[in-house]
């Protein structure tokens, strides 16, 4: 449902349907709701056959990269005598982007569900949910829905009566948006600096301790017991036609300038226009959409018209020359200048890169400070050709995409919104907001 | 929280405390005594207001590793104070999304309020400390705010003073 709004008639609630429902956060609620019987139901099951079904959904990775879930599972060799680990990453902290958040507040039980699933899918005995150290409220109600499963012989040495092995642990990060990257996730868990990893080796060959890991985003694990309980043929009615590429419901959360902030869940292929104007409500009174950034700050900025052509689904967006995402839907109107966004959002990275890579930490933060140069109203036309060449030297060349992620809208932006940084060279005058006096 | 950081360092995970106690289960959930470390931090912060050079020398201490290594991941990560900070920690979310709906205003409210002249820079009674954070992974609920461990969602300017009157 669009939480904090009354569910739309067009979206199709498979996680949120129990956002806003303080009971459904509690074991008892959970299992009035059907809960952990897809658990059950999986504990009977060969973990390949798991698998299978995950991978015969189409399901893919909710966190950014879109990797299919199914075929993550299956690189965990069952019985190579290792120990195996699931991690959860749940922190959550691509700008735009709070969807992993609600599911953890209101239905902590769905995401422990999936986890349980996910570790007996993998063969792992521990699962670490990282959580973000701000996300506060999340972190209690998670620890909360554990401690309730421990009681309760669902998880432990001995996990819903099967003598199997299932420990799921709440572990808290401390601030640093890097660690949201897999490899720097598993760094920090390890209780070390979040710096991301060379890949090889990937995580199922060498991950957290050394040993084969599986990172799966909240929403990821969350869609798992649904799936498990109804079929693969079930999640796959949602998607285009068109395009079996990418199945089943998507979580999106929606913000800046529109009328209807929120989470919002809609089937693969959703009409993109139809979502901006019928269940976000349009742009604020008098106002129109200027820019969306779909996907989280990281994805490139669509134009209007690219937006209102979109299909919301993996391929969708690429076709409108940006990408699905985190689902962070980030919507700007005509009465802002895309560059002071631009700088902002440069300024994130500037502030967030683990400076590892000299391309990341001398490029956000050269790349910042032109753009609050040009911000400030002293910016030259050459500005515009630094900003695109240090762009280049920050894509595809350093460890992980933090660099180009910062890069990405300031290229889009460029590309699509010239006319507002020109107008600040033009006009020579600052667009910085005085201060209160 | 005590914020008194005249006095010498307690410490924290003294033999038979609650804390060591706490500190001891944990360790049975990961296979290194390393991987403990951000947690300790998060108790050493919790007790102490702050994780000063002393308490990372006891974290360090306690969990086999050095003052210099835990110094440089206590360094990496922004949640744990190196100083001391005011009794109500105030954190204001002013990227992108919550830049587009007025965010810098909540700053401004928020510096002019609590007497804190400049972001990062705790008011002459101890009271505040005011600094801006990057998303906090709520955008929707433009502008939210942390004070210490509470989130507060949609806050806007005029909100400010009754936020402010309601703390201790």
């Amino acid at each position: 449902m669009g939480y904090p709004h009354a569910p739309h008639r067009r979206e199709a609630l498979v996680l949120s349907k129990h956002f806003g429902e303080t009971e459904a956060t509690t074991l008892a609620g959970w299992k009035k709701r059907g809960g952990y019987a897809a658990l059950e139901k999986a504990l009977g099951m060969p973990p390949a056959d798991i698998v299978n079904v995950v991978k015969d959904s189409g399901l893919r990775g909710r966190g950014g990269a879109g990797f299919p879930t199914g075929l993550k599972w299956s690189f965990m060799k069952i019985g190579d005598g290792k120990p195996h680990y699931l991690c959860c990453n749940a922190d959550e902290s691509e700008p735009g982007t709070f969807k992993d958040r609600e599911i953890m507040r209101w239905t902590p039980h769905a995401l422990i569900e999936g986890c349980a699933i996910g570790s007996y899918a993998i063969g792992a005995e521990t699962c670490y949910i990282y959580i973000r150290g701000e996300f506060t409220e999340p972190i209690a109600r998670v620890e909360a829905a554990l401690a309730e499963c421990y009681a309760a012989g669902i998880l432990g040495k001995n996990a819903m009566g099967t003598g199997k092995t299932i420990n799921i642990w709440v572990h808290r990060g401390a601030g640093a948006y890097i660690c949201g990257e897999e490899t720097a996730l598993m760094n920090s868990l390890e209780g070390k600096r979040g710096n991301p990893r060379i890949k090889p080796p990937f995580p199922a060959v060498s991950g957290v301790f050394g040993q084969p890991t599986t990172i799966n985003n909240v929403e990821t694990l969350a869609a798992v017991p649904p799936i498990l309980q109804n079929g693969a043929a079930w999640y796959k009615q949602w998607m285009r036609a068109d395009n079996p590429k990418s199945t089943g419901t998507k979580l999106y959360s929606v913000c800046g300038n529109i009328q209807k902030p929120g989470n919002y869940e809609v089937p693969m292929g959703f009409p993109f226009k139809e979502f901006l104007y019928d269940l976000c409500g349009g742009p604020p009174q008098g106002r129109k959409f200027k820019a969306i950034i779909p996907g989280g700050i990281s994805v490139p900025i669509q134009t209007l018209d690219e937006a209102e052509s979109s299909f919301m689904d993996y391929e969708g967006f690429v076709a409108q020359g940006t990408m699905l995402g985190s689902g962070g839907v980030i919507v700007i109107d005509d009465s802002q200048n895309l560059v002071k966004q631009i700088a902002r959002a440069a300024r994130f990275f500037a502030h967030e890169s683990c400076a590892q890579c000299t391309q990341c930490r001398e490029g956000t933060a050269w790349t910042t400070k032109i753009l609050e140069r040009l911000v400030a109203g002293d910016g030259s036309p050459e500005d515009l050709d630094t900003l695109l060449s240090i762009a280049d030297n920050m894509t595809g060349k350093t460890i992980c995409v933090l660099s180009d992620s910062c890069a990405t809208p300031v290229v889009s932006g460029l590309k699509k919104f010239r006319a507002d940084f020109e107008a600040l060279i033009k006009t020579k005058r600052t667009i910085l907001v005085p201060a209160v006096a | 929280m005590s914020h008194a950081h005249t006095e010498p360092y307690a410490p924290v995970f003294t033999a038979g405390s609650a804390r060591r106690r706490e500190l001891d289960e944990l360790l049975t959930r990961y296979p290194t005594k390393m991987a403990a470390l951000l947690p300790a931090l998060w108790m050493v912060q919790h007790d102490r207001g702050w994780v000063s050079d002393d308490a990372m020398a006891e974290v360090a201490s306690v969990l086999d590793l050095t003052p210099a290594y835990v110094k440089g991941v206590v360094t990496f990560y922004t949640m744990y104070h190196q100083h001391p900070v005011g009794r109500h920690f105030i954190q204001v979310c002013t990227t992108s999304p919550c830049n587009v709906c007025g965010a810098e205003a909540v700053v401004d409210a928020f510096l002019r309020h609590t007497g804190c002249f400049e972001l990062g820079q705790t008011s002459p009674d101890g009271k505040y400390t005011v600094i801006e954070v990057e998303c906090l992974g709520a955008c929707g609920f433009a502008t939210p705010i942390m004070i210490n461990e509470d989130f507060i969602e949609s806050v806007t300017p005029e909100k400010v003073p009754e936020i402010l009157s309601g703390l201790a």
